[in-house]
């Protein structure tokens, strides 16, 4: 594949909106589903109100938008670059999703909890820094 | 125990959903034409494969157990959790793509696996 000059920095700014979208948009699934709230009695009734309130909640939609653009971001920089390369990029996102919950939604995350999340992020590291194919090609 | 079984459905269905998505996408072929008709003609072709559909049943079925769990926990707990689909996707590789593991995965797996279990015991 012939590498033009913005190559490297079109692969950086689809990494950023990767890393930056899939967290947000769990952010505001969290955020959409503390305001509708979790079931109590598990009744029909309330799980049919309760799925009214995700349909009609503009935090679900806007979550499910930002988990879209992150697909398409995704699936956008696959087509060009290795996906040994891309695959460690999402571990940051463990780490932005605890940043984002902190910042945004006010929720406490305790010193276990960020190592727990550095640990995950080194975890997935070292399983995107392995051969994405294992298999024969046909 | 709802969460655990809340955590299940969205590791185990998230996976399964996955693999059965791959699955298809293998019998498919890889992609070389991006042009948006042949991409067109790429998803009705995706349509007809019995295993894209119990994928997408799956995967539908992790989403509401997510936003199920995300009205229960804090997102700061309930995302890096769910990481604990790297061992369930490494497992299910192996058994149903049969799929090689190195080494070098099956110990990044085990790291997430010991990370996953600080943040589960970050709760309280």
């Amino acid at each position: 594949m012939k590498e033009s000059p913005g190559l490297h920095l079109k692969t950086y700014i689809f990494i950023f909106f990767i890393a930056l979208f899939a967290p947000l948009g769990n952010v505001l699934l969290g955020k959409g589903m503390k305001t509708i709230g979790s079931a109590r009695d598990w009744e029909p009734r309330e799980l049919f109100h309760i799925l009214m309130g995700i349909l009609t909640s503009g935090y679900i939609w806007l979550g499910i938008a930002c988990l879209l653009a992150f697909f398409i971001a995704y699936m956008l920089v696959l087509t060009w670059a290795d996906y040994s390369y891309v695959q460690p990029a999402s571990s940051f996102s463990y780490l932005v999703v605890a940043v984002l919950g902190l910042l945004l939604l006010g929720e406490k995350v305790n010193v276990l909890r960020w190592a727990g999340i550095a640990v995950i992020c080194v975890g997935v590291f070292i399983v995107g820094h392995t051969h994405p194919r294992t298999t024969e090609k046909n | 125990m709802l969460e655990f079984i809340f955590l299940f459905f969205i590791v185990a269905a998230g996976t399964g959903g996955e693999l059965c998505v791959s699955r298809a996408m293998k019998t498919l072929g890889e992609v070389h034409d991006f042009r948006p008709s042949a991409l067109l003609q790429f998803v009705c072709r995706a349509a007809r494969v019995g295993w894209m559909w119990i994928g997408i049943a799956f995967m539908t079925l992790a989403f509401f157990s997510l936003l199920a769990m995300l009205s229960m926990e804090n997102v700061s707990f309930v995302v890096p959790i769910t990481a604990l689909s790297y061992a369930a996707g490494a497992i299910g590789a192996t058994l149903f793509l049969r799929e090689k593991i190195s080494r070098q995965r099956w110990l990044g797996v085990l790291v997430v696996c010991i990370g996953v279990t600080l943040v589960w015991l970050s709760r309280r």
